[in-house]
């Protein structure tokens, strides 16, 4: 199972970025292959409008399962529910640190958006 | 003959020679205010309300029964007003521009299109002037679809005057798109030099003649004058800056009426803008 946490690093020592919507990178994180790709997300970052949408598509296009993030707006929420992916928020700290945390099962699944859209 | 009045520059007075042009204009004339965010022509020209239409722009409805979770519609859709993942699609329709694609792109036709309304066009008649204006909802996203309902409103046998929005994007844009002549109402600071280089290289762009206002002549310095002289645009009409006038504004009282001795100036802008036999020549 496929695991997505946005970055703005490249690598497991890299903070977690806050934003979903707006994140620069995701890093999906393998839990099978314990491999992880990093894919960018300039195409949502400059993106006028609708970037949470946008990065929900491309979260589910990436295969993952469930999502790591600091906070998500209400049009990605629906969007990542509907591709039956899970949500996590996950508070400051490293994607290595998030990582341990979600495997050790301390990120409960959100149940609702946690930010109004056009949430910076 | 269509006259539109814009500025880079917000407070700079569009309205202000709108109404007052279209006053001083003395026959039968429509003035559109195509400001729909902010419409306040109105508040200048006191007349019967004589029509108010609620305006939509079309948004998809997807018939579930028929829906295979294809997701062409989604491919399609560049706004991510609609997104599939091999399931009947989630619709924003506050996302929606109203397109109409996704409704083509259905190889099974399960989309529909119903209406979502976004603001209304309202109609009033105020003597010489029939006033339309658009009026767009709090929080909806795009005034261009409601800008091209209060342009469907223009009668072609009947000259008219479009009140633009101030900026350079989309919803200006919209409103100037047709017009044989464009005035660009600016004020002598450095601020409405700025926004007028900017509006002038928006006309410029999209081919209209035009010619400029300056407002509140006295304050300010001379570069809105010296930047027009060194491109050879011409300056219509310089508006001085009078108390007086500003008091009238904020009474909502029309310059050629509360201050008759300005009607000369307003009626030599009806002569310079309406009465050209060759717009070319702006």
């Amino acid at each position: 199972m496929k695991v997505a946490f946005t970055v703005s690093g490249g690598d497991l020592a890299a903070p977690l970025d806050s934003r979903f919507g707006r994140a620069p990178k995701f890093l999906v994180y393998d839990l099978d292959r314990e491999t992880f790709e990093v894919v960018d997300n300039r195409q949502s970052l400059d993106a006028a409008q609708g970037a949470g949408i946008q990065s929900a598509e491309t979260v589910a296009r990436l295969g993952a399962k469930a999502l790591v993030t600091g906070h998500c707006g209400p049009k990605a929420f629906r969007v990542l529910r509907a591709a039956g992916i899970r949500i996590h928020y996950a508070g400051e700290g490293t994607v290595a640190e998030a990582l341990a945390r979600y495997r050790a099962g301390e990120l409960p699944e959100a149940q609702t958006a946690d930010v109004e859209g056009h949430w910076t | 003959m269509i006259l539109a009045i814009a500025s880079g520059k917000g407070g700079t007075g569009k309205t202000t020679v709108s109404v007052n042009l279209a006053r001083a204009f003395d026959s039968e004339i429509q003035l559109l205010d195509c400001d729909v965010e902010e419409p306040n022509d109105h508040l200048f020209l006191k007349g019967e309300p004589t029509g108010r239409e609620i305006i939509g722009i079309p948004v998809p409805e997807v018939d579930e029964a028929l829906c295979d979770g294809c997701g062409e519609c989604g491919r399609f859709c560049e706004y991510h007003a609609i997104v599939s993942f091999g399931t009947t699609p989630l619709v924003f329709p506050e996302m929606c521009h109203g397109c109409g694609g996704c409704t083509m792109v259905c190889p099974v036709k399960a989309i529909r299109e119903t209406a979502r309304p976004i603001g209304a066009v309202e109609t009033r008649r105020a003597r010489n002037v029939t006033l339309v204006q658009g009026r767009l909802d709090i929080g909806a996203a795009m005034a261009p679809p409601l800008i091209h309902a209060v342009k469907a409103r223009l009668r072609k046998d009947l000259p008219a005057i479009l009140d633009a929005p101030p900026g350079t994007s989309c919803p200006v844009i919209a409103t100037l798109r047709g017009a044989d002549l464009v005035l660009l109402v600016t004020e002598p600071t450095p601020f409405g030099l700025h926004d007028l280089t900017l509006a002038v290289e928006m006309v410029r762009e999209l081919g209209i003649p035009f010619g400029v206002v300056v407002n509140r002549v006295g304050i300010g310095d001379d570069r809105v004058h010296r930047y027009c002289g060194q491109r050879h645009i011409p300056i219509l009409l310089e508006i001085p800056d009078d108390r007086r006038i500003a008091e009238a504004c904020s009474r909502g009282s029309l310059i050629v009426e509360a201050l008759p001795e300005y009607r000369g100036l307003f009626r030599s802008l009806v002569e310079k803008t309406m009465f050209r036999t060759n717009p070319k020549e702006a």
